[in-house]
């Protein structure tokens, strides 16, 4: 994949052009009310240590016993990555001594993962997509936390979250840009979020990502690569390769050599800095966990997640462009949050009536996208109800108002509806009755009730060109002789009939008016 | 196979155990005698034999995903050598 | 009755449930005797005052007819075994003072069934030893000692608490473990039976681990009765081990006293060690005379890797411990030194906490797992180990019904005559007990005679696994043959 360097993504550096290539390894915590091994809570942000059982705390005598839907959320995400999944597998320890770290190993999958080989396929851009290979998929303990800041001589150490589940995903090296990089983290996200495996929650470091960097001089081997540890925001993600890439460029053209290491990347002062203490050399011990026994199911269980899981983006694309005739790109920012796709579907299809599914597409990408933005919010978090949507778009099409006029009615709805409805996700489900009755503003009922209707008798219409032609003679003369003034005549009928007179007609009329 | 001083010293160190001076020449030793003992494992053939993984082979148990434990912070700190707040404390770890 | 503590267990729980003596004088009993044998160093902990309680509570039972099967009966829990709020230490210096919230279930099983706690019991650091003399707390005494000797003997290990307490009559049954040998090997050197079961039979949840794959834990007791009774009360499926293996927990006790006429007993030509001593030989020889006598056929059987378990097990079996003694890092509970950093804190608090024997293991376990010599030392034998059981299986699949075997090279030996310059001369003592956890099956030792110097030996029985109840047969019917070798002296009684 990828073999060849892409000019677009090389970076010019003073003594040629350089390749970065990334690979990544995404912690994703699973998503599960108990542990991994124990029956403590996952849940973010508890007391210090009121999440911990005696066996995240590593008490003597402790065993783990391990929980089945962390291994069926692992079997379905690896199912969502087009993977292998391996009907046996094994957890390991991987020994090592931390004060976070209670049992001094981490239970983890080395050798034998639960799942293999899988591809994610990303849009980077309108007009390039990219695969990225999958490498494994396993299953393992998180550690605790270290709080460091609190004393000068002491650390506190708590381990709420000592024993939750992560999935280690791991990509093969096949992104060659920080944009790449950017947008196959998204990719993962959304089919995580899709599965509802992980909820991508960066913030709360639900999603960390270990970006492995290298660069080459366009076709030769893969260079030395260092890996920078538990990058927490996309954004992060992108500077944290673009600096470490340069750092390797400037190395390499200053006749250095790139030493393999781990690296942490400090968004204040915008560099990648060593990890010196941590690079004390390793020797992890991996041995199959004796207190475990392989982990092993039968077809027939990966058969029934796979029936259970839920349609996935790429499916969801090909469905709406097929189905709804929308452009890719289009369909594509839509699927890349779930709830904004079921949004869509619910405006197209509200009220079992069909609509221009483009020009839905339109109203929710555009406008409800961007008030959405302006609020912090997601598109489905908003007030505005899939069935304000098609109301609005079936107005419309059945020319009751223009769509300049539709603007207005949405800015109605937004300034009329906010503390009305609090956006909720579940009202997407209720929004075909919720839209209408009387919960949030119908917006036929807004047109009626404001005169905002369109104007569509000609007799109106005529009467208000007839007015504007007869005062104004000389621009009458303009017009005839420069036809592009036509513009000033409809503007003068838009304001004279309060902007609702159907444009359609106000064109037509005065040109035939004006004769030309 | 036999381990010198050095590799006494570096396997103290993975598994955490300060070794005097004076300690290294006889746990050298020792640990000489017993390898020197399993030393006639690496005649027998093991050619396609599976290590064992299960002692007993049976399909592993799997927990229900239930909240079954936890609000116990005063029990799980209440043997640490330091605590305070409910944390558990450590001489500070630089990282 | 002269004293209640020589009753078997048997007898005191049928006393008691014929109201012919209660359970708080049974446990007032053991206490006075633990109190005048506190030369034998059997007991870390006493707790004298839990057993009375709990043996106020027995009685009540009793007196409402609600008795258990194990209705107060005092027992020793060797202290590896977590038992809630009393201190648990498995015999190390890093987790004097360690006091659990939370009871193992092997315990818990036998308080549900009436029993009462007299205290916990002297043991092998981290049960790694083979003569109980690498406890923080001291070594054990035997109760025995060579005929017209003073010399102090061990009681073999690591459950030398244990084997020590039921020889001297201070309990009447105790907990033990067993990972290579340390259950059988100490009940030959004292006189007892003790009983390994199939690894999985009884739940390791609660029990200090020291080698996972191998630990299992099972009861010691004056007699193959006795045993049998204790560990149907031990044993269970425990859904916090995954490990336990859900099968049902037979009878025990109906299966002592079965005739073994017809029975295969195979006898693994392998066992027969050049330079074997000829006292060892001769028991061996004898109970496959027993065995004929009680109309069991006998049949000489290959058990071709034998020789190879030993060291496997020295490989196995410290690779696992260095592992799971990784938590004892003066963090979370136990012993702390401070140290000028966490490292510092970390390498002096294992160098202070860890005996010689227990830091000795932890650098083999850790140097076969390192990097470049796993392949070579720990996967090679985990291969051997399925070699192992494999050869068990074939005979097993051949027709035998169980294995006998002796329990020890030898009888026991005195304190600070074994291992001080080779640790493997010490690590010999398991020779044939071994091969049992490697292949997690089964085995049983038992009384078969005395040594020249009037010392207990012991045969070992083994079998297919989850089949204990052939083993309370056979053992049986040894026990039945044996001559009967009247209890040590009590030499080290105060105030008799
Ligand atoms: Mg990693
Ligand atoms: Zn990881």
């Amino acid at each position: 994949m990828n073999t060849h360097a892409k000019p677009s993504k090389l970076i010019k550096g003073a003594t040629g052009d350089f390749e970065v290539v990334i690979g990544m390894e995404i912690h994703a915590q699973v998503t599960s009310r108990s542990k991994l091994f124990s029956g403590a809570s996952t849940v973010f942000g508890n007391e210090p240590n009121a999440n911990v059982s005696l066996v995240d705390a590593a008490m003597p005598g402790m065993l783990p016993v391990i929980n089945e839907e962390c291994v069926a959320q692992a079997i379905r995400t690896g199912l969502g990555l087009e993977a292998q999944i391996n009907l046996r597998s094994v957890f390991d320890r991987k020994n090592y001594f931390y004060p976070d770290l209670p049992q001094g190993y981490q239970i983890s999958q080395y050798k034998s993962p639960i799942v293999g080989e899988g591809v994610v396929i990303v849009d980077v851009s309108p007009t390039e997509q990219i695969e990225v290979g999958i490498e494994r998929l396993h299953l393992e303990q998180d550690a605790g936390k270290s709080l460091h800041d609190q004393s000068a001589t002491e650390s506190f150490v708590d381990l709420n979250r000592s024993g939750v589940a992560l999935m280690e995903i791991v990509s093969k090296p096949d992104m060659r840009s920080s944009d790449e990089a950017r947008a196959y983290v998204t990719k993962l996200r959304t089919i995580l979020r899709y599965i509802g495996s992980c909820d991508g929650n960066m913030e709360q470091g639900s999603l960390r990502a270990d970006v492995n960097v290298s660069v080459r001089r366009p076709g030769e081997p893969l260079g030395t690569r260092c890996e920078i540890k538990n990058v927490n925001s996309i954004r992060f993600i992108a500077q944290a390769i673009e600096v470490e890439a340069r750092r390797q460029i400037g190395i390499i053209e200053d006749g250095g050599k790139i030493d393999q290491e781990t690296r942490l990347f400090d968004p204040v002062r915008g560099e990648t800095r060593s990890m010196r203490s941590k690079e004390e050399a390793h020797d992890y011990r991996y041995f199959p966990d004796p207190d475990l026994l392989p982990l092993e199911f039968d077809q027939d269980y990966v058969d029934a997640l796979k029936a259970e899981l839920p349609e996935l983006p790429d499916a969801k694309k090909a469905r709406f462009i097929k189905d709804y005739g929308l452009p890719a790109y289009d369909a594509g920012v839509l699927v890349a949050d779930k709830e904004t796709a079921d949004y869509y579907e619910a405006a197209v299809k509200f009220g079992g009536a069909s609509r221009d599914a483009k020009l839905v597409a339109n109203w929710i990408s555009g406008d409800v996208a961007a008030y959405a933005n302006t609020q912090g919010l997601s598109v489905a978090q908003t007030h505005i109800r899939p069935g304000q949507i098609a109301g609005i778009v079936d107005l419309i099409a059945d020319g009751t108002i223009s769509g300049k006029i539709a603007k207005d009615v949405l800015a109605i709805i937004i300034a009329e509806d906010k503390d009305r409805v609090s956006g909720s996700l579940s009202a997407i489900e209720g929004s075909d009755t919720a839209a209408m009755s009387g919960s949030v503003s119908d917006p036929r009922a807004i047109v009626e009730a404001r005169g905002m209707k369109q104007v569509t008798d000609t007799g109106a219409i005529a009467a208000a060109v007839d007015a504007i032609i007869a005062a104004n003679p000389d621009k009458v003369a303009q017009a005839q002789a420069k036809p592009s003034m036509l513009g000033w005549f409809v503007g003068q009928v838009m304001k004279e009939t309060g902007g609702k007179a159907n444009p359609q007609a106000v064109n037509e009329l005065l040109k035939s008016k004006l004769g030309i | 196979m036999s381990v010198d001083q050095a590799t006494v010293r570096r396997i103290a160190h993975l598994a955490r155990i300060k070794v005097s001076d004076e300690d290294v020449p006889h746990l050298q030793e020792e640990l000489n005698a017993i390898l020197n003992f399993v030393e006639e494992l690496a005649s027998v053939d093991v050619d396609g034999v599976e290590p064992m993984t299960s002692v007993m082979p049976m399909p592993m148990k799997k927990r229900r995903d239930e909240v079954t434990e936890g609000s116990i912070a005063k029990d799980i700190v209440a043997n640490a050598p330091a605590s305070e707040d409910h944390f558990f404390v450590v001489p500070k770890v630089v990282e | 009755m002269t004293d209640l503590t020589d009753l078997t267990l048997a007898e005191a729980r049928d006393a008691l449930a014929k109201k012919k003596i209660s359970a708080l004088d049974l446990a007032n009993a053991q206490i006075a005797q633990i109190e005048r044998a506190r030369a034998l160093n059997a007991f870390v902990t006493e707790t004298p005052d839990v057993a009375r309680a709990m043996a106020i509570e027995s009685d009540a039972r009793i007196a409402r007819g609600e008795a258990g099967p194990l209705e107060g009966m005092p027992l020793g829990i060797k202290d590896l075994y977590c038992t809630a709020g009393v201190q648990t230490t498995a015999g190390s210096h890093i987790l004097e003072g360690f006091t659990p919230a939370y009871e193992s279930t092997v315990s818990a099983n036998l308080w549900r069934d009436g029993a009462v706690m007299l205290g916990k019991l002297n043991l092998d650091e981290f049960a790694m030893g083979s003569s109980n003399e690498t406890s923080y707390f001291g070594p054990v005494i035997s109760p025995w000692r060579r005929q017209g000797a003073n010399a102090a003997l061990v009681p073999g290990g690591s459950s030398g608490g244990s084997s020590a307490a039921v020889a001297a009559h201070l309990c009447f049954g105790a907990t033990a473990t067993d990972t290579g040998g340390s259950i059988r090997q100490p009940a030959a050197f004292t006189g007892t039976v003790g009983i390994k079961p199939t690894y999985g039979r009884c739940s390791r949840w609660g029990i200090v681990a020291f080698a996972s794959s191998l630990d299992q834990a099972g009861p010691i007791a004056r007699t193959v009765r006795d045993a049998a009774i204790l560990l149907r009360s031990m044993a269970g499926h425990d859904p916090k081990d995954t490990t336990s293996v859900n099968v049902p927990v037979p009878d025990y006790e109906a299966a002592v006293g079965r005739s073994i006429k017809g029975m295969k007993i195979g006898i693994p030509k392998e066992y027969r060690l050049d330079g074997m001593s000829p006292e060892i030989e001769k028991l061996w020889d004898q109970g496959i005379a027993w065995m004929k006598e009680a109309g069991a056929s006998i049949v000489e059987i290959s058990l071709p890797h034998t020789r190879y378990a030993l060291p496997a097990y020295y490989i196995v079996a410290p690779a696992e411990a260095s592992s799971n003694l990784a938590r004892y890092d003066g963090v979370r509970y136990g012993l702390r030194v401070p140290g000028k950093d966490i490292a510092d804190m970390y390498e002096s608090t294992r160098a202070a906490g860890f005996g010689k024997e227990v830091r000795r293991r932890i650098m083999i376990g850790t140097y076969v797992l390192s990097a470049g010599y796993y392949d070579a030392y720990y996967v090679r034998a985990q291969k051997i180990r399925t070699l192992i059981k494999r050869d068990f299986e074939l005979a097993f699949a051949d027709g035998v019904d169980a294995i006998l075997t002796p329990a020890t090279p030898s009888a026991a030996f005195g304190l600070g005559e074994k291992g001080s310059t080779d640790p493997v001369e010490m690590y010999l003592n398991d020779i044939f007990t071994v091969t049992v956890n490697m292949a997690g099956l089964p085995g049983i030792a038992v009384p078969a005679g005395t040594s020249s110097e009037g010392l207990p030996l012991g045969l070992q029985v083994i079998g297919r696994a989850f089949d204990e109840e052939t083993l309370f047969a056979v053992a049986g019917a040894i026990e039945q043959a044996a001559p009967k070798v009247a209890p040590p002296p009590k030499w080290w009684a105060v105030g008799e």
